[in-house]
């Protein structure tokens, strides 16, 4: 594990992107299969499950420092990641212990478990005496959790494209769908084009669209340009090949099951055929509110009350395979006549439908369009260049996503959290309330939106102001009001304001507004109504 | 029944009623002994000030060249009203002294700003047996403990050549007074090459040079030539320096922050640096436990710092002891 733990280091320590590639690339070049698999799984943010629970290490922490639980506790408080915590406050010799491949520390990792109390607990304890601390603080990283490194995918799958010399779509498009840690799977993933061919399931690597940040008009002649609604729902590809269909998330979750009635509709294109498009709670050719498709997410086998309640549909919005072939590289305007062509056959078009798209001629008439966004129950607009191929990952500058001005209120802040990560000891989660009568009802919760300054003066403001502490959670005097922005809004039984809103964030502090001119439950109760 | 104190907090600052004087107040007084040069400890204003001969010319600096400065040796008694005061090497800067005052067969000793690793900067803190010690805390928590200064050395120098392999300037940001100098003397001890400085640099390193403390050739950024290339140069700047105009000249650099608070993940990434380098002229854990333990008060007075978690550890390993709330900051209270 010294190699791993060195690149771990190695990532931690730089900013660069350039450097974190040559990093990763250096160590896959020269790990064993069974080490190369497991680190790009944990590079790759995954973990391994209920190998120890923070509480018992915590309280092995106590036993392995010498320090009383509170003092831990205070010390787990300041750092804010328990791993490094642990890091911290134990001391490990590593001389003369032999070195362990990655792959035999998360077998010794998986088997603890399956111990006897005493035997697991001496193991971890003789674990941190003997690891120094680059290899400790990894360790340490394995069992609580997720490395939370910070590297993206894309840099993951670059890395390993430059160590084995491959082309970096391959490897992401062998990367797509499910991928096992073993020696065989990272045989085939750093292997030549042959054996690509027993993957009948898998999709293909999803083409993300970035925000459009400049007026539309800059993008130049909008005829250059395809409109389309930006729906609300679940981003999925549907696979039809040989007689079976598989559907999948962009976190490249499958999730068959779970929209019976799109696979039964499916079956009815034509094979080898292979779309990408939107899960959408959908009735009456409308989209349905997404709180209704929530509903559905969490459901594996959906009975016949939800299916009424909240159909789905999926609407089309590209073809990545036509035919049993890879499509990708042909201009979207004629990936979409192919689009066409495959959902004639299509036997329930309300099942499987295209997206519509918006003819305009300039930009007005785009710009008026968006403004019926709301009503139309989309986000927005997607604007994706009529030439452009179906590309991997998140690249500027062909498909770009329109979104309308969000919701704003006005919320107190109520309670703060310490944050992960780079913020580890700083409170930069919050939780925001509004006014019902003279009671403030917690509505939204908040990571985002502050710079690095204001979140440091927030903290100092926040320790300073704190009215009691719960665990990691501060209540603080409810005297702060910020401005924060939201996507949605829907009544909602399981918060106890009544309301839900989507993807609430922080747009300003209004150090200007007293903590009474925040908003009124009432408003936001009004807003759901309206939008339902 | 308690004994009196014999130091006390006033508003103005801590106060010997017995010996009419103030140490490091923070507003003007008739008679105020400093314990070090930092301007949380050393403010202008006061009619007269007692420091150390060797932190002379730093008290200068600070509060101006005609400031009434009485210069102590280290060890030396003075009595001041009913009390005998001398000052004691406290190993956080050039001239940094703790404060002994002796009145009527007690003895309490005020530490300043102190740390007891070495540093080829100044004297090593001398360990001083009281009856009541009132001691910074500034890093009060276990998870801090530091690195022996040789092992971070060799990581500065290690960033450096790789800096200079990579043809880009390497700025590494540290507190003006102390910081900056200690790092230039434990570099002097491996590496011999020149290293620039930030203008609010330049008079303090000519100061330790005065004293006589060895470090790394000099030279000042702003007499290099217009557009001059640095990379591969080692550049010591202030905090304060970052994000100025003054940058922009570094192109491309690797940027680097000295501080015991790099010992936190959190905070070594909230700044964006590309490297931390856990260097403190202040105590540790380890050292602020055993000081306690080793000095043999029967009381602990914890100023400035996590004094909470120190204070209650104290008192359950059977040391009475007190938090004393005082404004310090300290050149390092902040992790901000």
């Amino acid at each position: 594990m010294k190699a791993f733990a060195a690149l771990y280091a190695e990532l931690d320590a730089s900013t660069a992107t350039r450097d974190k590639v040559a990093a990763m690339a250096a160590y896959f070049a020269h790990a064993a299969a069974a080490d190369a698999a497991w680190a790009l799984w944990f590079l790759a943010g995954e973990r391994l499950k209920r190998i120890a629970g923070s509480a018992l290490l915590r309280e092995l922490l106590g036993r392995a420092s010498g320090y009383p639980a509170w003092l831990v506790e205070e010390s787990y408080a300041h750092v804010g990641d328990l791993a490094e915590t642990i890091t911290l406050l134990t001391h490990g010799d590593p001389q003369g212990v032999p070195e362990r491949p990655l792959h035999a520390w998360v077998a010794a990792l998986r088997e603890l478990p399956t111990l006897a109390p005493e035997v697991r607990d001496q193991r971890i304890l003789d674990w941190w005496k003997t690891l120094g601390d680059e290899q400790r603080h990894v360790l340490n990283k394995l069992l609580t959790g997720s490395l939370r490194v910070g590297v993206a995918q894309r840099l993951v799958v670059l890395a390993i494209a430059q160590a084995f010399d491959l082309p970096a779509d391959r490897i992401a498009q062998r990367l797509a769908g499910s991928w096992e840690p073993t020696p065989d799977s990272w045989a085939r993933l750093t292997a030549d084009a042959a054996t690509d061919d027993d993957r009948s399931d898998q999709p293909y690597p999803f083409f993300l669209a970035s925000a459009l940040e400049q007026p539309a008009p800059a993008l130049g002649t909008c005829t250059a340009w395809l409109a389309e609604w930006k729906w609300d729902g679940i981003r999925a590809q549907l696979i039809r090949r040989g007689d079976a269909v598989a559907v999948w998330s962009r976190g490249e979750e499958r999730l068959d099951g779970r929209f019976p009635e799109i696979e039964r509709a499916a079956l009815a294109l034509p094979g080898g055929c292979v779309l990408d498009g939107e899960i959408l709670a959908w009735r009456d050719g409308r989209p349905l509110p997404f709180n209704l498709l929530q509903k559905r997410i969490g459901r594996l086998r959906p009975g016949a009350r939800s299916l009424t309640e909240a159909p789905v549909a999926f609407v089309a919005y590209d073809l990545l395979e036509f035919d049993g072939i890879d499509r990708r590289a042909l201009p979207l305007d004629e990936r979409k006549r192919l689009l066409g062509i495959a959902l004639q056959d299509a036997a329930n078009p309300n099942v499987i439908l295209a997206s519509p798209t918006i003819d305009a001629d300039d930009w007005q008439t785009l710009i008026a369009a968006r403004e019926q966004a709301r009503m139309q129950g989309v986000e927005g607009l997607m604007l994706k260049r009529r030439d452009s191929a179906y590309q991997t990952g998140r690249r500027r500058g062909d498909w770009y996503k329109w979104k309308v001005s969000p919701f704003t209120l006005d919320a107190v802040l109520i309670y703060a959290q310490a944050g992960h990560g780079r913020r580890s000891n700083l409170y930069t989660d919050y939780t925001f309330a509004v006014w019902d009568g003279a009671t403030l009802v917690p509505v939204a919760k908040a990571y985002s939106g502050l710079d690095d300054a204001e979140i440091a003066r927030l903290d100092r403001w926040i320790r300073a102001h704190t009215r009691e502490r719960f665990g990691p959670v501060r209540s603080v005097e409810p005297l702060q009001v910020f401005e924060l922005a939201f996507e949605g809004i829907a009544r909602s039984t399981r918060h106890k304001s009544g309301v839900a809103v989507r993807f609430p964030r922080i747009l300003r502090w209004r150090e200007d507004k007293p903590a009474a001119e925040a908003d009124r439950l009432q408003t936001l109760q009004s807003m759901a109504s309206a939008s339902a | 029944m308690p004994e009196p104190a014999l130091i006390e907090l006033r508003p103005e600052g801590l106060y010997c009623a017995a010996g009419d004087f103030h140490i490091d107040p923070w507003r003007p007084v008739p008679r105020a002994v400093i314990t070090h040069g930092h301007s949380d400890h050393a403010r202008s204003g006061s009619a007269h000030y007692f420091g150390t001969r060797s932190g002379l010319g730093l008290l200068h600096a600070r509060l101006g060249a005609n400031a009434s400065i009485d210069a102590l040796d280290y060890g030396a008694q003075i009595a001041l009203g009913a009390t005998r005061v001398s000052l004691h090497p406290a190993g956080h800067i050039l001239g940094s002294a703790q404060v002994r005052v002796e009145h009527a067969g007690q003895v309490w000793v005020v530490t300043g700003d102190y740390k007891r690793d070495p540093d080829p900067t100044c004297a090593p803190f001398e360990l001083l047996p009281c009856d009541t010690l009132i001691t910074e805390a500034t890093f009060a928590l276990p998870v801090y403990t530091w690195p022996g200064a040789e092992q971070v050395t060799r990581e500065v120098i290690a960033w450096w050549d790789l800096c200079a392999a990579r043809r880009v300037p390497a700025v590494l940001f540290c507190y003006a007074l102390g910081k900056a100098q200690r790092l230039l003397a434990e570099l002097a001890l491996r590496v011999d090459r020149p290293a620039y400085l930030h203008g609010a640099m330049v008079e303090l390193v000519q100061r330790y040079r005065d004293a006589g403390v060895a470090m790394l050739h000099t030279e000042a950024v702003s007499e290099s030539a217009k557009g001059r290339d640095f990379a591969g140069a080692l550049i010591l700047a202030p905090p304060s320096a970052e994000g100025t105009p003054w940058m922009r000249r570094f192109r491309d650099a690797s940027t680097a922050f000295a501080s015991g608070w790099m010992r936190v993940r959190g905070n070594r990434r909230r700044r964006g640096h590309d490297r931390g380098f856990v260097l403190s002229d202040h105590a540790d854990w380890p050292a602020l436990v055993a000081t306690a333990r080793e000095c043999g008060a029967r009381r602990i007075l914890a100023t400035h710092g996590n004094t909470d978690a120190y204070v209650a550890w104290l008192r359950e390993q059977g040391i009475d002891a007190a938090p004393l709330r005082t404004p310090f900051g300290s050149e390092e209270s902040a992790p901000a």
